[in-house]
């Protein structure tokens, strides 16, 4: 596989929300705003490249050559949360006022699935070094536009006049069943 | 008492799907059919059920700071328990699940339950408070599956009830049924969840 074909099949055909079901949690409750989808979705792309590089790493030059391929979830799941909270210390570092912007939002990436996906998925593919941080960028800004488009829906239905028990999280589901509907479109692509 | 209280919490009042959303991404994920939802939810049920008591056992003894590694190191190994029994014993359940059951570890429900309440209860407490929580995500997962499976295989449980051949709503097994049944689903159980305030009140 070439990495643009990659690229393009974690960006759209394998959306990872809206077809892979990975980062819900985040998706519905950072999208009601989009300046806030927006920081959302480029730290959890920036955390996804460099997770993705530091689980590859881990996998084919400690687990693999170790035959400790078992510990492979407890060793990731340590490695994404201490980068998350390297990637704050370096942002607050850095660059204050994106530190304020992303602030929040910052260690819940530790428990967005979709980064814990990524690396097992990158692994199970046996992508190289290359592939699996072009996987991870895909994935990243496949989320990132998932969110983005759901967030600019839901603030045009803000003044709209939904059903009582669907609003909140019920419509956005709807919406977010629709917007699936269309990726399925691009099913084939690649 | 307080114990079915701590019990019966999960399967209705703060059921993790329904009314605090959380844990939705194998709720979604693996539901394409009733048997699917159930072992997804039995999985994490198992894993809750045992990281609580673990973790409340534990609770003098982790610091603090260091909960958070901790608790996930906890989890993380009840999670790769289930991962290679269930590769074991049960391999094609384990393909269908697949990546789904290594993310066990990142359900927000797990840890969630673990610094809410196993960090500051007694361990049959948090036992009874995982395995309510579990059963309540169990329960959830089966109804989404059920309702998916009869609309878009036409069966349930395995059981096919229409003739061979006939037109099913494919749509439902695929992502976007996950999504439309579950905000329908979320709609139903606020209503049913206003009606009950009412009544009360």
């Amino acid at each position: 596989m070439s990495l643009f074909t990659i690229l393009l099949s974690a960006l759209l055909v394998n959306n990872f929300v809206l077809v892979r079901f990975l980062g819900i949690c985040p998706f519905m409750g950072v999208s009601k705003q989009v300046d806030s989808a927006i920081g959302m979705g480029l730290a959890t792309t920036f955390v996804m490249v460099v997770a993705a590089a530091a689980t590859w790493l881990i996998q084919w030059f400690i687990l693999e050559p170790f035959g400790l391929p078992f510990l492979q979830n407890m060793s990731f799941i340590l490695v994404i949360a201490s980068m998350v909270q390297l990637v704050e210390m370096f942002l607050h570092k850095t660059s204050p006022s994106l530190y304020r912007a992303m602030g929040i939002f910052l260690p819940l990436i530790t428990t967005n699935c979709a980064i814990l996906g990524l690396a097992i998925m990158g692994v199970q593919n046996s992508y190289t070094f290359i592939e699996t941080v072009v996987f991870g960028l895909g994935g990243g800004l496949g989320f990132t536009l998932a969110l983005i488009l759901l967030a600019g829906i839901r603030e045009e239905l803000q003044f709209a006049d939904i059903p009582k028990p669907l609003r909140g999280a019920g419509i956005a589901f709807i919406l977010a069943g629709l917007l699936s509907l269309a990726f399925g479109g691009f099913a084939g692509l690649v | 008492m307080r114990l079915w209280k701590d019990f019966v919490r999960g399967l209705w009042g703060e059921n993790p799907t329904f009314r605090l959303l959380i844990g939705l991404c194998p709720t979604l994920a693996v539901t394409t059919s009733a048997i699917n939802g159930m072992s997804m939810g039995l999985a994490t049920a198992f894993v809750l059920l045992c990281s609580s008591a673990l973790i409340s056992l534990l609770k003098n003894v982790i610091p603090a700071k260091v909960r958070i590694p901790a608790y996930i190191i906890v989890i993380a190994t009840f999670v790769t328990i289930v991962d290679l029994v269930m590769n074991a014993y049960m391999p094609d359940l384990h393909q269908v699940l697949g990546l789904f059951i290594p993310l066990i570890v990142v359900n927000c429900i797990v840890l969630g339950r673990a610094e809410a309440f196993a960090s500051k209860n007694s361990v049959i407490a948090s036992a009874f408070d995982g395995l309510g929580m579990g059963l309540g995500f169990t329960w959830a997962l089966t109804l989404l599956g059920a309702i998916r499976e009869v609309f878009g295989a036409g069966s349930i449980f395995g059981y096919s009830f229409v003739a061979e051949g006939a037109t099913t709503l494919g749509i439902m097994a695929l992502p976007p049924g996950a999504f439309i049944t579950l905000g329908i689903l979320l709609a139903v159980m606020n209503m049913i969840a206003a009606r009950q305030k009412k009544k009360t009140s």
